[in-house]
């Protein structure tokens, strides 16, 4: 059956807390998940109470002053903090969303930090995502065409057939969608995940590319595509704010228009 | 412990190369069922205290007995599409998977026959 509850080993216990923010100043409190491979202890909570009046806006600034000045040992993936490279990618406040692009004063009371759901963690906030990127490379998300490109290289494209592209070329691979999707909690093995899925549409709608049948083939399985249940939590989260959940509806419009 | 590669694991066994037929009937079953059942709740409520005789004879209009045969088959080829993806989505273990998948089937082809059988039963004979 499909996991309703955590096993014994992953129940969240209480953690420390560090109260770092002087009592006259602006202070705001964060909650983060801690899980460490090597203790063999279960996960725990840890509180942080920081002081906002030295630290940035956005989450982001608070998780780096956090490992810098009060906890070294927490540990997170970043890099571009502009909400570009996809890194930062955790569920605050309950919604999966980049860290780098949250205000810490969206949200209201104290601040929850987890790992984005159902991925296995690896340490903290970082997940394991080596089937969501399995699954990115099994759309093959690439250019595929039996004609050679044109004199001078570029393979053109009109105005109108690049205008099809957006919404779709800005994914950042983040997978917020993917871990918001239940339907992806419940048979992640199978099913691709909007993320996995709105890159297919990406190339399906490609006009330069050329194995558009060979893309729907690979794709029509009751589970790799049609387990999505259009519950749209994938676009109610993107951080981006696409719409994986309209580029899955146009695969099925295009496999319904193939039949 | 698996050492299967996530490559391995995401291409699994393929492409079923099924699934967009399960999905349009589904689509489809659910449109006509919107003026089916509208109908067969207003018609039940028109038919609340009458009796037997009444309600048999009601039924045994041509009409009548077609519109509640429709109702009828696409109730429970719905039922029998919808319950599959719930079962697909929810029951991993293979056994159980395989028995009740195998239990819907029969149960819907069952109890829509029956149905049938007495809306018919009721149209012809009265």
């Amino acid at each position: 059956m499909v996991e309703f509850t955590l096993p014994a080993n992953s129940k969240i216990g209480t953690g420390k807390t560090v109260n770092s923010a002087n009592s006259t100043s602006r202070s705001k409190t964060f909650k983060i998940y801690r899980w460490n491979p090597d203790d063999g202890n279960s996960p725990m909570v840890d509180t942080f109470i920081i002081d906002l009046e030295r630290c940035g806006p956005m989450i982001l600034d608070a998780l780096i002053m956090i490992k810098n000045e009060i906890d070294s040992t927490l540990t997170f993936r970043r890099s571009c903090r502009e909400g570009v490279c996809g890194s930062c990618a955790m569920n605050i406040d309950g919604t999966n969303t980049l860290a780098c692009t949250k205000a810490t004063a969206d949200v209201k009371g104290d601040v929850r930090v987890y790992p984005l759901p159902h991925l296995p963690v690896i340490k903290d906030l970082v997940g394991d995502m080596s089937m969501f990127y399995a699954q990115y490379a099994s759309v093959t998300p690439w250019l595929q065409a039996d004609s050679p490109p044109p004199e001078g290289g570029e393979r053109l494209q009109s105005r109108e057939d690049r205008a099809r592209l957006d919404g779709l070329w800005e994914c950042i691979l983040c997978a917020c969608c993917s871990t918001s999707c239940p339907s992806y909690w419940w048979n992640g093995e199978r099913y691709l995940g909007p993320a996995a899925l709105l890159q297919a549409y990406r190339w399906i709608a490609d006009s330069r590319d050329e194995a558009a049948g060979e893309r729907l083939d690979a794709l029509e399985d009751p589970f790799r595509l049609y387990r999505c249940h259009t519950i749209m939590n994938c676009t109610k989260t993107c951080p981006k704010s696409l719409n994986p959940a309209k580029a899955i509806a146009e695969i099925k419009k295009k496999m319904l228009e193939r039949r | 412990m698996s050492h299967r590669t996530p490559a391995g694991r995401v291409h699994g066994l393929g492409s079923a190369q099924h699934g967009v037929d399960h999905w349009w009937a589904q689509r489809l079953t659910a449109l006509a069922l919107i003026p089916l059942i509208i109908w067969f709740c207003i018609s039940i409520i028109g038919l609340i205290g009458t009796d037997h005789v009444t309600f048999t004879s009601w039924l045994s209009m041509p009409g009548r007995a077609v519109a509640m045969l429709l109702l009828v088959i696409a109730t429970f080829y719905h039922m029998k599409l919808g319950l599959q993806v719930v079962i697909e989505d929810y029951v991993h273990e293979r056994g159980w998977n395989v028995m009740l998948l195998v239990l819907n089937n029969f149960a819907c082809v069952s109890l829509g026959t029956a149905c049938a059988f007495a809306v018919i039963k009721v149209a012809v004979m009265g």
